[in-house]
């Protein structure tokens, strides 16, 4: 090694030993916990080695649940929160009157508090003995029958939890996608005029090919993000998120280390290098695709 | 086919309200003749490049009317008039191919008009010979140079065999070489599909080259229309005459004295039929003479060699430039004497411009 590149070695040491001790470190020793069998971190002692701790977690019933309750909410909201977001950032491009306005409003989910967003959503959603809940109100004033949102059937449970989400991760899909759309060169719709290209054929053929490294952006981060979906469902449901069947994996992961089932970190650490492998994956996959469409 | 304008206005509204329009195309009369390269020239914001968006039909003019032929286009989007707009920086799709970017405006066609995919190819095919890009089709625009770009875009313009063809600033995104090159295809093209062909430009020496016919703007107004030899050698105010030439006219300061023209208190030339007054005095860099008992004295500066020619840089104090460049054939010895050097003026490239107006004084010539 020459003394230039000990140098610029040197210049890489404090991200290297930052990212070392506080990302690699753990991470290789998840991957070790994951498959020592009944670890104890007091004692720093396990009973073996083996695979036995991804059996479990593989075989537990919530676990199931809460890989289930979040492919769920992956495949339901990146998908439905990207398509409104591009909707809405759309709209904001065409308008003119009250633009700013309609931005800032859009943008506020973003700069207000999760658990306080959580709180809203109980509000407009729970029963209780007293009232309905304003969504069930406004239910029963088109003829509907109240349901209990917040504790009552799965498939409602996941639909809140699934708004919830969608309008947690909209404003800064909007933000982005807006930025994206203004910085379009103008020059190419007026191009696109002059041949007399349809609004549509301009929006399908120019706008989203212009604007796809944006969309694939955050279709990445918005899998990757739903996949570590945990603090939603709190806000929402509670901490007992296993008695109320809305359990993520992350949610498991916790609960496994400190909730009332804690005390079991190999579990944490198979359930944890899973999820890992999934959000891999998915990545992976995702990136590919990417490389297939964005051109430039 | 011809185009006319007619009383053609463009207001702009002031950005603090309660200022006045800004008036960027202000009443247009002319008529273009079918068939001709014509350059709209012009310094920035003069209101050129809006005059071609209201041809194209992309912005709306306040006021007037435009006429294709004996078609009132005024009122028509742009996809109905029928014509190809060839933009500034191109706007070529980056994530299309030169094939595809070319067959877009095609593949936009709606009902009897609607062209088979081998048609589309064909036509394609056949503008991309016209502008020699054949080799490129399947490249995307990054992988092209400048010049290559420019003509997928003209390419893509002409494919719809337009009326009129519009080229916004065609030749300001190439380098020097490349302009001169792409200038004589942009004629050459014109030449072949004898479509109309308007183009906006800031280099006077672009549109005077290539041009059936220039238009000089100023501010929103016309200043001049003519052949671009007619307007160089005639022009109306002192404005056209700066604007045109290269090296740019020298414009002195002088005094009409019973019909002579003085100029830092030597008289240099007989101007009949002017009356008394200050005027502007312009010359043609190629208008003066070397010559032992030149009436015109300046304090000889420097000696550039071009080649063919040399230019010689001069000083005086009537000058309003701050150098006076004059033009003349090399085979001619530069022997100033005590720094002092002497020229005659031809009459015929010297004008006369009104001081306070700007506006030309003319001479009668031939009495």
């Amino acid at each position: 090694m020459d003394y230039k590149s000990n140098k610029a070695w040197l210049y890489l040491l404090p991200a290297i030993l930052f990212l070392g001790v506080f990302m690699v470190y753990p991470l290789i020793d998840v991957f070790i916990y994951s498959f020592e069998e009944g670890y104890n971190s007091a004692s720093q002692t396990s009973f073996g080695v083996g695979a036995y701790n991804y059996s479990y977690v593989l075989h537990d019933p919530y676990f199931l649940q809460a890989l289930k309750n979040t492919f769920l909410l992956v495949i339901i909201t990146v998908p439905l929160s990207t398509g409104i977001a591009l909707l809405i950032s759309a709209a904001l491009s065409s308008i003119k009157v009250l633009k700013d306005a309609f931005q800032t409003i859009f943008f506020l989910p973003y700069v207000t508090n999760t658990l306080a967003v959580g709180l809203v959503f109980m509000i407009l959603f729970q029963k209780t003995p007293y009232s309905d809940g304003f969504i069930n109100n406004i239910i029963g004033f088109f003829g509907g029958s109240a349901v209990d949102w917040i504790d009552g059937p799965y498939w409602a449970k996941m639909f809140v939890l699934c708004l919830y989400t969608i309008w947690i991760v909209m404003p800064f899909k909007i933000l982005l996608l807006t930025g994206a759309l203004a910085s379009v060169n103008q020059d190419y719709y007026n191009a696109a005029r002059v041949d007399g290209t349809s609004r549509s054929r301009i929006f399908f053929k120019i706008t989203l090919p212009m604007i796809s490294p944006t969309i694939f952006y955050l279709v990445i981060t918005g899998f990757i993000g739903a996949f570590k979906a945990y603090s939603d469902a709190v806000a929402l449901f509670g901490t007992d998120l296993n008695a109320a069947e809305m359990n993520t994996i992350v949610g498991y992961i916790y609960d496994m280390l400190y909730g009332d089932s804690g005390g079991y970190p190999s579990y944490a650490s198979s359930a944890a290098i899973v999820l890992f492998a999934i959000v891999l994956t998915i990545t992976c996959i995702n990136l590919l695709v990417s490389r297939k469409h964005v051109h430039y | 086919m011809k185009v006319v304008l007619e009383n053609l206005t463009k207001r702009f509204p002031n950005r603090n309200r309660k200022g006045d329009d800004v008036i960027a195309v202000n009443n247009f009369n002319f008529e273009i003749p079918d068939g001709k390269l014509i350059g709209l020239l012009g310094p920035s914001g003069c209101g050129k490049s809006t005059c071609l968006s209201l041809i194209c039909g992309l912005q709306r003019p306040s006021e007037g009317k435009i006429f294709f032929g004996d078609e009132d286009v005024t009122d028509l989007p742009p996809e109905n008039r029928g014509v190809g707009m060839v933009f500034q920086n191109y706007a070529l799709y980056p994530h299309l191919t030169v094939r595809q970017n070319i067959v877009f405006p095609l593949e936009n066609l709606k009902g009897d008009q609607k062209m088979t995919k081998q048609a589309m190819e064909a036509k394609a095919m056949e503008a991309a010979k016209l502008v020699q890009i054949e080799p490129f089709m399947d490249r995307r625009p990054s992988e092209l140079s400048g010049g290559q770009q420019q003509r997928v875009a003209i390419a893509r313009a002409l494919v719809k065999t337009p009326r009129v063809l519009l080229l916004d600033e065609p030749l300001s995104n190439l380098d020097a070489r490349l302009r001169l090159q792409t200038r004589e295809e942009i004629r050459r093209i014109q030449t072949e599909t004898k479509v109309t062909t308007i183009f906006v430009t800031h280099d006077q020496e672009e549109a005077m080259s290539i041009s059936d016919m220039i238009i000089v703007m100023k501010l929103g107004v016309i200043q001049q229309i003519g052949k671009p030899q007619e307007v160089y050698d005639d022009p109306v105010n002192l404005f056209v005459a700066k604007f045109l030439g290269t090296p740019p006219i020298n414009v002195f300061t002088g005094t009409v004295k019973g019909e002579k023209l003085y100029i830092d208190g030597s008289q240099v030339l007989d101007v009949p039929g002017v009356s008394d007054q200050e005027v502007y005095v312009g010359i043609r860099p190629e208008g003066f003479i070397l010559h032992d008992q030149g009436s015109f004295q300046v304090r000889f500066g420097a000696v550039e060699v071009m080649g063919r020619d040399i230019s010689i840089v001069s000083y005086s104090d009537a000058s309003e430039n701050p150098t006076i460049r004059s033009i003349i054939d090399s085979s001619n010895k530069v022997e100033p004497e005590g720094g002092i050097i002497r020229f005659a003026l031809k009459p015929e490239k010297v004008h006369l411009f009104s001081k306070e107006t700007e506006e030309r004084i003319r001479v009668t010539r031939n009495r």
